[in-house]
């Protein structure tokens, strides 16, 4: 079980979140492979993964999460909209 | 103490195992083989038992596949045999020992094939006797509960009891699977700083007992190691039904499971003696030399009384010298090494114990129990035989190693390697939150091991993993099928895949692997050491979520008039509804026949509270709902309300309900019953991640609100009499529009919207005042034969008019096109989610599922989730029942709503129904089945 700090409400259990996935960005006009890939295709790195949670049974606030997927490690927990601090984008955009 | 096993009234004394008890009256044979049926005795004496479990108790208390090693006798206790048929000692499951031959790895996936598992899966398992679960509901109590600490101190020996002893301040949570700390150190004379062991022990638990901040669990395994250093810690209580309360209320729960949070853990765990492998190893009689040295020294028990002691390394001398000092009669001690350390010899030397170096057991003798021993002379390799000897014996105690106990280290990510040194696992690496100390950590514990396997004999009866019967052949088969991986030769020959998660054999297990495939087995790994530990009882887990805590019913506010008016109540997604109102002496489908008929013909009452409410309020809410739902909200009026259907990114259907505009910035919609909080989610996730610049509030309001429909011709009239003070005609107030009221003086909010296709409004008021409205409802339409319905009537109705079913007539993969919607969605021309999603080429094939209507024959029935298959179709299926009842008025006919294939492009098309080896035909029709204009729903 996760201990996540929720950037309005600090740290707490897992149960009271719920994972949203990845972030993506939708493409705005894509073609049927490009739309099919957007919904159904997601990275699986070893290492870190920036994410979405929700504090479902707390604040109700969606915020980002960077994870360490082979430690489980919280490297930051940031609002959204905001960039991720200080973590080098995996996907190597700037 | 007295005790029964099987039935046989036996006494024991208090502080005993089961085990050490039954050893004590002389029973030798425990259990039957997984397998073969072999008898099986005692063989260890603590967690790792492979073979003496049992079952404990019976009726609601039964435990299955308790280890009788570390069951605490008490006062009355009954244990049972759980393999042998029909008794233990006359099995005649022995048939399966003369079949060994044949009974190799994979023997059950590649034999039992045809026609299939099932047809053989009863017989199977009773043979491998697996112990019964108790049928009836556990009565006693369970907890779940956290405990923060800095450190975490696995096993309370004498190096977890160091560990433990930290600066003050430190919060440390010591825990202890056995009755008493101490370890082994506790029972087996050894000195500390030249004293008693034991004194040693109490002044340090007095010590950690008299700290703040440090708290002590006793009989409380360290079950598994989870992400971010969390640990589940599963403490038992002493007596099976939980301890006793000091102010004798209700017992303390029965066993609880810690989620530790721990910023380091120590593994203090220990080592586990390992055995040595040759011909019939598995007689009851063979058992591990520590564990008979624990059971004269702990518990005053003999193992037996003429014993021969085997080993590989250092410690097995210890329990020939106690076996010895106990008056028994202790034969020799093979030792597998060439050359016998010479503090061991002169030990043997100085009891006149005869030591034979550089041999090891080949076979035993026995019928059942153990009667003798051979002895075989290794030459100077290690690899054949020189020469042999016979001995009898009662008792043979072997040791082939330690194996430290790191499975948490390992769960935690900490990497093991195979160590030729201990023939074991050992750290490879430290690890940043997980430290191993003492026996878990040394390398090797016993001093260096000699060999472990005898190099001849018949593999077929060289047991590795006693539990799962798993011999050397059978890894050896493994090896000739070309299984080269040590995770998948465990998994072909289910070697350590039991409860004992192959304590006593996963080392051997790597080594012969290695031989066999000619390379070292530290470059094989281990196969995964998964949690739990030891076995956790479900119950443990679930903690005091069960019952009516696992789920709690969510109650309408007219719940309290329902329970006292006849309501049969049913679980509809999270909410406790009433299917029907039965009268006395009425089946379930006559009160469903004259609820259908009161609405058609009458009027209905209908408690809708559990439908899903959300507000919107701000500039931007009805923009927003625009984004989200197919259907064109720009230009609805404030007081109109529209169906809409909302949809996931993919295309699929997620929700409908209707969408209400209450004024220019305030919006109502709802949802289905079961998915308000899924589609408020929804909601929020899309306004806060997506487009946080609209500028609206979302809050859920289902509670808030009793909503209770009036369904049918005289509604208008009745909501008149009740005492509504607004115009009601459909001039005034027409079909999907909403108006505020004043009813007994309350404030309402009035929906005309129908799912039922009468002439129907839906009187909201506040939650509280809902069972006053619903009494004034029913008294105002008394003269024109109202009646409350329940939901199954409901659903039907809903039926007739071919209203869709979220979640009942779709699934996830159910586009608005396959169920009638696909114009609507391409003649909206904003953006929607999931609108891209609608033409990919997967969602606009054209022999999709689609929704049709069925009309059954006379008399018979459509069964919902049975088959279709078009006329002359090739495929097994073509669509499936979705929703299934009959017409309300007139003969009763059958209809139904289903998923078929290509389905629009059939009407009237017969086709057959198959429904678990029934068989019947319908036509495909369109819906609705009933009022087709719709002239009811707009009167």
């Amino acid at each position: 079980m996760l201990r996540l700090p929720c950037p309005h409400c600090g740290l707490r259990d897992e149960p009271e979140f719920s994972f949203g996935g990845s972030p993506q960005i939708r493409p705005p006009s894509a073609s049927d492979g490009e739309w099919t890939r957007y919904l159904f295709e997601r990275e699986n790195p070893k290492g870190l993964h920036l994410e979405r949670w929700v504090h479902s049974y707390g604040c109700g606030r969606w915020f980002n999460v960077v994870r360490d997927t082979v430690t489980h490690r919280i490297v930051a927990a940031y609002l959204m909209g905001d960039p991720a601090p200080g973590v080098p984008d995996p996907a190597g955009h700037p | 103490m007295r005790f029964r096993f099987d039935g046989v009234p036996l006494s024991g004394q208090a502080g005993d195992t089961l085990a050490a008890a039954l050893l004590a009256n002389g029973v030798r044979i425990l259990s039957r083989s997984f397998k073969f049926h072999r008898p099986r005795g005692v063989f260890s004496c603590g967690v790792e038992e492979p073979n003496a479990l049992v079952q404990l108790g019976s009726g609601a208390r039964a435990i299955p596949s308790a280890r009788a090693t570390i069951t605490r006798l008490h006062e009355g206790l009954e244990a049972f045999s759980q393999s042998g048929w029909p008794r233990l000692d006359w099995d005649l499951g022995r048939a399966a020992d003369w079949l060994l031959p044949f009974l190799a790895a994979g023997f059950y996936n590649k034999t039992f094939k045809w026609p299939g598992w099932r047809r053989y899966e009863g017989s199977v398992r009773r043979a491998a006797g697996l112990g019964r679960a108790p049928i009836d509901a556990d009565p006693d109590g369970y907890e779940v509960r956290n405990l923060h600490c800095d450190t975490l101190v696995v096993g309370g020996g004498i190096a977890g009891l160091q560990a433990a002893m930290l600066p003050p301040g430190e919060r440390v949570v010591l825990v202890e699977q056995d009755e008493q700390f101490g370890g082994c150190a506790a029972w087996d004379g050894s000195a500390i700083d030249g004293r008693p062991a034991s004194s040693w022990i109490g002044a340090a638990v007095a010590r950690l007992v008299g700290t703040a901040d440090v708290r002590l669990l006793l009989r409380s395994t360290a079950v598994g190691f989870y992400e971010q250093g969390v640990i589940a810690v599963h403490e038992r209580s002493l007596r099976p039904d939980g301890p006793e309360r000091a102010d004798g209320g209700p017992r303390l729960p029965r066993e609880r499971l810690w989620i530790v949070r721990a910023r380091r853990t120590v593994l203090a765990t220990g080592a586990i003696e390992q055995p040595l492998i040759f011909c019939n190893n598995d007689r009851p009689g063979v058992v591990l030399a520590a564990s008979a040295r624990q059971y004269l020294r702990r518990h005053g028990v003999a193992v037996g009384r003429r014993i021969v002691l085997a080993t590989n390394n250092d410690s097995a001398y210890a329990t020939a010298g106690d076996l010895h000092a106990a008056g028994l009669a202790v034969i020799g001690v093979a030792d597998s090494r060439p050359e016998v350390p010479g503090g061991c010899r002169a030990a043997m030397l100085e009891r006149s114990i005869a030591v034979w170096p550089g041999a090891m057991p080949v076979n035993t003798r026995g019928f059942g129990v153990l009667t003798g021993v051979r002895i075989g002379v290794l030459s100077r390799t290690g690899n054949t035989l020189q020469g042999g000897f016979d001995l009898a014996c009662d008792a043979l105690a072997v040791s082939g190693g330690w194996s430290g106990q790191l499975q948490l280290f390992s769960q935690a990510g900490g990497r093991l390697v195979y160590a030729d040194t201990s023939g074991a696992l050992r750290p490879e690496c430290e690890h940043p939150l997980v430290r191993p100390v003492g026996a878990a950590a040394d390398d090797p514990p016993a001093g260096a091991i000699g060999r472990r396997v005898a190099p001849v004999g018949d593999t077929r009866r060289q047991w590795v993993d006693l539990r799962n019967d798993v011999t050397v052949a059978d890894l050896e088969l493994a090896i000739r099928e070309n299984y080269t991986s040590v995770e998948h030769v465990k998994r072909l020959t289910t070697a350590g895949m039991s409860v004992d998660q192959g304590k006593t054999s996963q080392p051997a297990v790597i080594e012969i692997v290695a031989r066999l495939r000619g390379c070292e087995p530290s470059s094989l790994g281990h196969p995964t050491l998964r949690p739990p530990y030891t076995p956790v009882t479900m119950g443990a887990l679930a903690g005091a979520e069960r019952g009516p805590l696992y789920a709690p019913a969510r109650l309408s506010p007219l719940h309290e008039w329902h329970a006292s008016n006849g309501a049969e109540l049913e679980d509809y997604g999270p909410w406790r509804r009433p299917a029907h109102y039965a009268r006395p002496g009425e089946a379930r489908a006559d009160a469903l026949a004259r609820e259908t008929r009161a609405v058609r013909t009458r009027v209905g009452l209908f408690d809708a509270s559990p439908l899903g409410k959300i507000e919107l309020h701000g500039p931007d809410a009805r923009a927003f709902l625009d984004r989200l739902y197919i259907n064109d909200l720009s230009k609805l009026e404030p007081g109109r309300s529209r169906y809409g259907i909302m949809l996931r990114e993919t295309g699929s259907i997620l929700d409908d309900g209707t969408v209400t505009v209450l004024s220019p910035e305030h919006c109502l919609v709802t949802t289905t019953s079961a998915n308000a909080a899924r589609v408020h989610a929804w909601m929020e996730e899309w306004h806060q991640c997506e487009w946080p610049h609209l500028h609206l509030a979302i809050t859920p309001v289902t509670e808030q609100w009793a909503t209770i429909a009036v369904a049918g011709g005289p509604a208008r009239e009745v909501l008149r009499r009740a005492g509504l003070d607004i115009d009601l005609s459909s001039e005034a107030f027409p079909h999907l529009a909403v108006r505020t009221a004043m009813l007994r003086g309350r404030p309402a909010r009035i929906h005309r919207v129908s799912f039922t296709g009468e002439l129907s409004y839906e009187v909201n008021v506040p939650a509280e005042a809902g069972i006053e409205a619903w009494q004034a409802l029913l008294e105002a339409g008394e003269d024109a034969g109202i009646e409350p319905v329940g939901v199954e009537a409901l659903l039907r109705l809903r039926l007739e008019k071919g209203y869709l079913h979220v979640g009942t007539d779709t699934d996830a993969t159910t586009v608005p096109a396959d169920v009638g919607w696909g114009g609507v969605c391409e003649r909206k021309r904003a953006d929607f989610v999931g609108k891209r999603s609608l033409t990919l080429p997967e969602n606009i094939r054209a022999d999709r599922l689609q929704l049709v209507g069925l009309a059954g024959p006379d008399g018979g029935e459509l069964p919902i989730g049975g088959h279709l298959r078009l006329p002359g179709s090739e495929s097994p299926t073509d669509g499936w029942i979705t929703s299934a009842g009959r017409v309300t008025l007139g003969d009763g006919q059958p209809i139904a709503l289903a998923m078929l294939r290509g389905g629009r492009q059939h009407y009237g098309a017969r086709v057959s129904v198959h429904d678990l080896g029934r068989r019947t035909t319908a036509e495909v029709v369109r819906p609705p089945f009933f009022d087709v204009e719709g002239a009811r729903l707009h009167a």
